[in-house]
């Protein structure tokens, strides 16, 4: 219940974050809010030796229009996602899942950029990231690249980011007012998806289908082949390895993406 | 390592371990040990605090993170006449408590989530209390206290010790 | 106008809503100044030969002062089993020194000065265990290939009940068979355990835990620890929820007590929630096989009941709870032939304790499940077959074919009262609509009629204490032998004594849990503590004011028959005439006016109901919502509203949540699968719908309050209504039977195997 030691150090910017990467490599870990990090120190599942906190770096935390981008920066909060007037108008998709992350309290901490680096499969910001076609902007002290969101996500919580790159921006192209959808499937409102289904434009990204958040591709040849909604939800579980866990089994979770994939589309419709 | 946090109001600066959990800290060096630790997977919200005017999981953050915060506990909703702040107020008018482990948490997440929405429906509280678990009361009537504190307007969702900071 | 039956708001809460509660965990003392911290070790295998336990590298961690293992525990023996019927050979070591027989179970202990520390050492204590194949399901331990504990020669800890007779359903028309599964639960107090223990120069040991019921653990501690009963103390401090599974001292409280005297130093345990996971006890785990026969008309004729109760590696009371199974088998119904047998099984998991319920609950979603697969089978309104085989109305005391006498009971009016205010009809109307036109959103209807055991003998009869004492400055005080942890006992308690001696209610302070204070006393369990623990306030307090008559009858030189109860002074006044008596704060003023008294019931009282669950559905998913509870619960007169609800809202969500979410998993290996909180579905805000409560109260005559227990009536009514109603939703489609919890993959699958025409597994007609 309590993490392993290590030092900690508290980045004032993020050049300083970048070269306490650098050092330290593979022993350091960034901390931003801290809430799929934590969690997992304290079990003693994940051991680093150093902490680099970012999660004051308010210069990373912002969600601003960049011509038909939104671009966002790293340290910015689900919760302030969730309520960002630009969001809702322009990525609504975005703001909409920024609110279904947990309850209020990890909402309040967790960053987008956090989430992102954490990889994990299950998780519902990237679930949309992905449909959206983001664009993750990481830093190194050699410099910057971008990353689309479909070559982010690597394997189960690995992730493309480098160990001494952090994620600084995610940029989202602006869908406005296009009809969007998200299904999420849990046991218990608050909880991580046993599966989800994100679809806007023509692109749905499928959560907990496999080892990382995915696209749907066969769906979206359907969709763009003509086929309806329901046509094209027949396809969700194509090229999906969903595990079995006492949630759901393999079956169930092939069941649950072709069913909340039609949800979703039909969302798409209203 | 040194960390300067403002607790209820009353600034201090202590010597931590960077693994020290703000909860602990809280608990064990402020000696407030109203907020209480039920879990270990950020799973039950007993240790629910107010950082900054957001509702935080102090098991969940570094008493090193909390460098520069203001934080406010169950403790700090008291006043020197000993009337209860609205929200603890219709705790216990709706006997929204029984063994009161979960309660301290569950009186500081209301009044976050009131903070955000000031006249929830019944669900919205629901919701809103997601994050934080009771086994005594099957949340009814916390539900009812929350409404409760709903209608006794802005001070439902006023935080006294953050008023009194500067700057 | 008196305050009983009003919603009083607590007396407990202006402290617990600042300051806050002190848990144990919480506690500041001078006598634990500078206690130790203790951390248990345990195993991470269910089952198996311990090689060799390291400490060497822990030893050299920081902080740590002691790192013990079963060698240094070699004078203490071996925890025998609590009962009798229990093979004696079914020992638990304090430590496991030769085997492990679940994960958790505690292999060393270490000792350091600061709490984190004891994280990091215990780290580098190396295990070292040769696996033996684990037994985790019930079949497994009953064949005997692998035992648990070969002296015993049997994996099977209990046997109740005799073999069933052959001729049980000779003669019935219909007969019904289903195998139900009532799964194992974890209680989830949301405050851990915690104990401290402290040796005083006298040679006392004071121990400090979180308990429901201090008396209990002071007696097995001495007794484990060969210790003089009055050479320990024990203090109860708030303890933060209990619901049975803090019955008992475990044996961590003794080891805490043993390492105190051992570092000659205080100490300190409070464990993490991934600890109680493993090492509280868990709840329910019986798998049953009910058998229901009668006539196509809807006349039950007879019931069968067999029960394989899961006890967990070490036997507990959970071992003994299918006593109360087979004796509350029958439930509310006039079942002519009802047999029920069961047997305890010891397995490689935690061991099962009480919770909730303890045995009744089991005995009531038996009972209930086969009502309506009964009604099924005959094509019967479920409320209707309910109806026709009802015990009539009773006021005198009813004994069942199973051996249980209930009080009083008018179980036709419950089930009348709660389908009125479920709007029955209405319901099956929308429900017949909705399947008409073969909504996704299908709503079941779920129904229970139950009556449980409450106040039952607990080795010392059917009574319990009071000290009732009023102080020279007005203020009283009582000391009960029972213990609360949330039930708001001091509230209604200090009412009791408020109303009858005319003090206000914030002058009465209400004492529990020191052993010391209170050397006897029952504690606070089945649902006892307002019947025989309030009824001994009320007595206390009318032998304090007929003790008060006799003294201020010598004062005021006055005829003790002329003396009237004046509740304004408060004290005695000479009849008519007004002025000329003598408070209660004066007579102590001059002689200490204190009682103490034993109220005996002599019997248990039989609390009842009846539930309406109302669900929804998605039969795409399976996934079910629960949308309306409504309940009737019977408890007698009720003392505090608010109170009483408070009980029921709290019991009828845990029975919820073992339908709908929640159950202990482990694999074939033995390892659990759900042993956090981030894996146990522990019910939240959002699954739950705020309740209907409907008001019924047939007195008992058993205590002058008229009072029977409600604490666990909520839980034992709310499972079986939202399991049938679960079932309802879908059985339209063709499904019969789905076992708890009731998960949307579940639900599908019964759905899909409803289609293909196949029944789900355990059911044979």
């Amino acid at each position: 219940m309590i993490p392993a030691p290590f030092d900690y150090v508290r980045a004032g910017s993020v050049e300083e974050a970048l070269a306490a990467l650098r050092d330290h490599g593979d022993e350091a870990k960034l901390l931003a809010g801290g809430h799929s990090l934590l969690p997992l120190m304290k079990l003693r599942l994940a051991v680093p030796t150093h902490l680099i906190d970012v999660g004051h770096l308010r210069d990373l935390s912002y969600v601003r229009v960049e011509g038909d981008v939104i671009a966002i920066g790293a340290t910015t909060r689900h919760h302030e996602l969730e309520t960002s007037t630009v969001a809702a108008s322009d990525a609504p998709l975005l703001a909409h899942v920024a609110g279904r992350v947990g309850y209020p309290q990890v909402r309040h901490r967790g960053t987008i950029g956090g989430t992102l680096a954490h990889g994990d499969p299950a998780s519902d910001p990237p679930t949309a990231l992905l449909a959206l076609d983001a664009v993750i902007v990481v830093q190194a002290t050699t410099g910057r690249r971008e990353i689309v969101a479909t070559e982010f996500f690597l394997g189960f919580f690995e992730t493309a980011l480098a160990a001494e790159e952090m994620i600084v921006e995610v940029r989202v192209p602006r869908t406005g007012s296009v009809g969007w959808g998200y299904e999420k499937f849990t046991r218990r409102d608050n909880d991580w998806p046993i599966v989800a289904a994100a679809a806007v434009d023509g692109r749905v990204a499928l959560a907990n289908m496999g080892g990382t958040v995915l696209r749907a591709s066969a769906v979206e040849e359907a969709l763009a082949a003509g086929a309806s909604a329901e046509e094209a939800a027949q396809q969700a579980a194509e090229g999906t390895a969903p595990s079995s866990d006492m949630h759901a089994d393999g079956d169930y979770r092939r069941h649950l993406a072709r069913l909340l994939t039609r949800r979703a589309l039909e969302s798409v419709a209203r | 390592m040194q960390v300067s946090i403002t607790v209820n109001g009353q600034s201090r600066t202590d010597d931590v371990e960077p693994r020290l959990l703000l909860a602990h800290y809280l608990r064990e060096v402020c000696q407030l040990r109203a907020t209480n630790i039920g879990c270990d997977t950020t799973s039950c919200g007993a240790c629910t605090v107010m950082v900054d005017g957001l509702t935080v999981k102090s098991c969940t953050v570094l008493a090193c993170q909390a460098e520069g915060f203001r934080v406010t506990t169950m403790e700090g909703l008291s006043s020197e006449d000993g009337e209860l702040h609205p929200v603890p107020a219709a705790f216990r008018a709706e006997h929204g408590l029984q063994c009161g482990f979960c309660t301290p948490g569950m009186v500081m997440a209301a009044i976050g989530m009131l903070a955000d929405n000031p006249d929830p429906t019944d669900r919205e509280v629901r919701e809103g209390l997601e994050g934080n678990l009771c086994r005594c009361t099957g949340y009814h009537n916390i539900v009812r206290a929350v409404r409760t504190a709903a209608a006794a307007g802005p001070a439902a969702s006023s935080v006294p010790s953050d008023a009194q900071v500067t700057a | 106008m008196s305050i009983l039956g009003t919603r009083v708001v607590r007396t407990e809460d202006p402290l617990f809503l600042t300051k806050g509660a002190t848990y144990t965990d919480d506690l500041v003392d001078d006598r634990l100044a500078g206690a130790l911290h203790a951390t248990f070790v345990r195993s991470q295998i269910a089952h198996g030969r311990v090689l060799s336990v390291d400490t060497e590298d822990a030893m050299q961690a920081p902080g740590v002062v002691a790192v013990i293992t079963s060698a240094d525990l070699a004078d203490l023996e071996p925890l025998k089993p609590a009962f009798s019927s229990v093979p004696k050979e079914m020992l638990r070591p304090w430590l496991a020194g030769d085997t492990v027989r679940f994960v958790g179970d505690p292999v060393a202990i270490v000792l350091t000065e600061q709490r984190y520390q004891g994280e990091d050492a215990a780290e580098l204590v190396a295990v070292d265990i040769e696996a033996y194949p684990a037994v985790v399901r019930l079949e497994d331990a009953a064949s005997g290939r692998t035992l648990l504990f070969p002296d015993a020669g049997t994996n099977v800890a209990a046997t109740f009940g005799d073999p069933r007779p052959e001729d049980l359903f000779e003669g019935c028309e219909v007969v019904v068979t289903q195998a139900l599964l009532n799964q194992r639960v974890a209680p989830v107090p949301l405050e851990t355990r915690a104990a401290a223990a402290a040796w005083g120069q006298d040679g006392r040991v004071t121990i400090w835990c979180s308990t429901q019921a201090a008396q209990q653990v002071r007696d097995q501690i001495a007794r484990w620890l060969k210790l003089e009963r009055d050479l320990v103390h024990i203090i109860t401090p708030d303890v933060g929820g209990g619901f049975g599974a803090k019955i008992g001292a475990d044996p961590e409280f003794a080891l805490v007590a043993w390492l105190a005297k051992h570092m000659q130093r205080p100490v300190r345990w409070a464990e993490s929630r991934s600890e109680n996971l493993l090492g509280m006890v868990h709840g329910r785990g019986q798998e049953q096989t009910v058998t229901i026969g009668g006539r196509r008309d809807g006349t039950v004729e007879a019931y069968g009941l067999e029960i394989n109760q899961d006890s967990g590696a070490y036997p507990r009371n959970g071992a003994m709870l299918p006593e109360l199974t087979i004796l509350m088998a029958p439930g509310v119904y006039g079942i002519e032939k009802v047999h029920a047998s069961a047997r305890s099984l010891v397995t490689n998991t935690t061991s099962i304790g009480a919770y909730r319920g303890a045995g009744r609950p089991e005995a009531t979603a038996a009972i209930e499940r086969a009502m309506d697969l009964f009604a099924a089978e005959i094509g019967m309104d479920p409320a209707e077959l309910r109806r026709r085989n009802l015990l009539p109305a009773f006021a005198e005391p009813h004994e069942t074919p199973t051996g249980a006498t209930y009080d009083s009971g008018d179980y036709t009016v419950a089930l009348d009262k709660v389908l009125e205010a479920a709007g029955y009809d209405d319901l099956r109307r929308e429900q017949a609509v909705r399947r008409e036109g073969g909504d996704v959103y299908q709503l079941g209807i779920g129904l229970s009629v139950y009556v449980e055991i409450t106040g039952g003998d607990n080795g010392d009869g059917n009574r319990e204490r009071a000290q009732l004492e009023v102080h020279d400055d007005g203020r009283a005080t009582i000391l009960t032998g029972v213990s609360p942890h949330g039930q708001g006992h001091a509230t209604a308690f200090a009412m009791l004594a408020s109303n009858q001696l005319g003090i206000a209610l914030d002058k009465i302070a209400v004492l529990h849990g020191d052993t010391d204070r209170i050397p006897k006393g029952g504690g606070t369990m089945g649902s006892r503590s307002l019947q025989q623990g309030g009824a001994a306030v009320h007595k206390a307090a009318g032998e304090l004011i007929e003790l008060a008559r006799t003294r201020a009858a010598q004062i005021l030189e006055a005829n003790p028959d002329d003396l009237v109860l004046d509740l304004a002074l408060p004290g005695l006044s000479v009849s008519g005439t007004p002025g000329t008596g003598i408070s209660f704060a004066e007579l102590a003023a001059q002689e200490r006016l204190l009682v103490d008294t034993i109220f005996d019931a002599g019997a248990p009282t039989f609390p009842f109901g009846a539930h309406v669950a109302v669900v929804e559905v998605d039969i795409e998913s399976g996934k079910a919502q629960l949308l309306r509870m409504v309940s009737v619960d019977d408890a007698g007169t009720i003392l505090n509203p608010l109170l009483a609800e408070g009980q029921r809202h709290g019991g009828i969500a845990q029975g919820a949540a073992q339908v709908l979410l929640e159950e202990v998993l482990y694999d074939d290996d033995g390892n659990p699968l759900t042993s956090t909180l981030a894996d146990y579905p522990f019910i939240s805000a959002t699954e739950l719908p705020s309740f209907e409560l409907v008001d019924m109260a047939t007195p008992t005559t058993l205590n002058p309050l008229g009072a029977k227990g409600i604490g666990e009536s909520g839980t034992i009514g709310s499972t079986p209504a939202v399991q049938n109603a679960v079932i309802d939703a879908v059985a339209h489609l063709g499904v019969r039977h789905i076992d708890m919890p009731a998960t949307p993959m579940r639900v599908w699958r019964a759905i899909n195997e409803a289609a293909k025409g196949s029944a789900p597994k355990g059911t044979e007609s």
